[in-house]
């Protein structure tokens, strides 16, 4: 199976194992990620102003671009996954602004919000199948216990995203299952990090992601997952005694394609 | 502009209906940013549907919210309190050298770790 793929900009820099090990598990189960020609940035968060269409384009353009190839169109980063999609329901429902993106690109063919878009999550679950992964597992982390850790972007809002049960998600739970280890269920999985306020009041993040952190550990975690690199800076910079590792590693290290990458 | 302009081009830029709202506060109750804010996410509400746009305008609640969307998700009503403060922001930060944040800022913000999507979102929330 091939799918276009949008990576993004902290994916080719601080967050490069998130998108190596992307690679390595998609070759293994037998999909092929096609890098969008010339993305762009997708801007890290989304603006729900309905007269900014700028910033939006960049979305636009590598939806337009799988939508062409008639490729579903993946992303591994939570924040380019929000952006990305929010962008293309606003294609779909907001007549006007898809009106003024479309005369400003100028292309022969309207753009009316026909890709389809996967988080790579969703793709492991949708389009590959989590009992196919479990069938090609071969290291399964047995006794591992795993917390999710969902924070805001995958999941809302939930009207747009529809990736799952915004209050009560399992998705990364039945990953988590998948590759064999034991998922921890914790109150505060979905709850925010802090986010970019890192640069600006870094202390409340490290009230927001502490909080986090020993929710998870009063569980019983071992080990927090998450697929946005903004996420685990906050969660390891504000005191994570516990790993905290991009899913795609694990994912990786079960289908036994782990190898040492080039930082 | 006069508060009743102000007041159309922020309902008809964030698409929120205001008097939807039915005051439970859930919205301020879930924000992360609660405690960081002069005027929280309910208020928001309240206050633009009064028209009373200047302090809010004025107000660093604007770079206070993280665009986490819990307001959004959880308000019962659908009145979605997160697109006001983002209409609100813009409204201010598009005056002309009224950016919250410039380049020149940045550097003394970093750290070795800080990955680039933190750099472009605050960007995409303090600047034009
Ligand atoms: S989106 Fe902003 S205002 Fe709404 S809950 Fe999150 S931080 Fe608070
Ligand atoms: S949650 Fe919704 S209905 Fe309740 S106070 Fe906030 S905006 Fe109003």
């Amino acid at each position: 199976m091939k799918v276009s793929y949008f990576p993004g900009c902290t994916l080719k820099n601080k967050a490069k194992d998130l998108d190596a090990y992307a690679y390595k598990s998609a070759a293994a189960l037998g999909v092929t990620l096609e890098e969008i020609e010339n993305w762009q940035c997708c801007g890290g968060v989304f603006t729900t102003a309905r007269d900014e269409v700028a910033t939006k384009l960049s979305s636009v353009r590598a939806l337009k671009e799988a939508a062409d190839k008639d490729q579903p169109l993946i992303t591994v980063c939570s924040a380019c996954h929000n952006v990305i999609k929010q962008t293309n329901h606003a294609m779909q429902t907001d007549k006007e602004f898809a009106n003024k993106v479309n005369r400003y690109m100028a292309c022969e063919k309207s753009y009316a919000g026909e890709a389809q878009v996967y988080h790579y999550l969703e793709m492991l679950r949708d389009l590959v199948g989590f009992d196919t992964i479990k069938a090609k597992v071969t290291n399964a982390l047995k006794g591992k216990k795993i917390a999710a850790y969902y924070g805001c972007l995958l999941l809302r809002p939930n009207r747009v995203m529809q990736m799952d049960d915004p209050e009560n998600p399992t998705i990364m739970e039945d990953f988590i299952k998948a590759i064999g280890a034991t998922p921890v269920v914790y109150a505060k999985r979905n709850e925010c990090c802090g986010a970019y306020i890192a640069m600006e009041s870094p202390a409340l993040a490290e009230k927001s992601s502490n909080a986090i952190v020993q929710n998870a550990k009063a569980a019983g975690a071992e080990m927090i997952i998450t697929a946005c690199p903004l996420c685990r800076y906050n969660l390891i910079k504000n005191g994570a005694d516990i790993p905290v590792v991009y899913f795609t590693e694990l994912l990786a290290e079960a289908l036994g394609v782990k190898e040492d990458t080039n930082e | 502009m006069n508060n009743q302009n102000l007041k159309e081009e922020i309902l008809r830029m964030s698409g929120v209906h205001p008097e939807k709202c039915m005051r439970c506060g859930k919205c301020s109750g879930t924000c992360p940013a609660y405690s960081e804010m002069e005027y929280h996410p309910h208020q928001f509400v309240s206050m633009v549907d009064n028209g009373e746009i200047e302090p809010l305008l004025n107000s660093e609640s604007l770079y206070k919210c993280l665009s986490c969307f819990a307001c959004i998700e959880r308000c019962p009503r659908g009145v979605e309190p997160a697109k006001l403060v983002e209409a609100i922001r813009l409204i201010a930060i598009r005056r002309q050298g009224a950016n919250h944040m410039t380049a020149n800022d940045v550097p003394a913000l970093l750290d070795a770790d800080i990955p680039q999507q933190a750099i472009v979102s605050a960007f995409r929330k303090y600047s034009k």
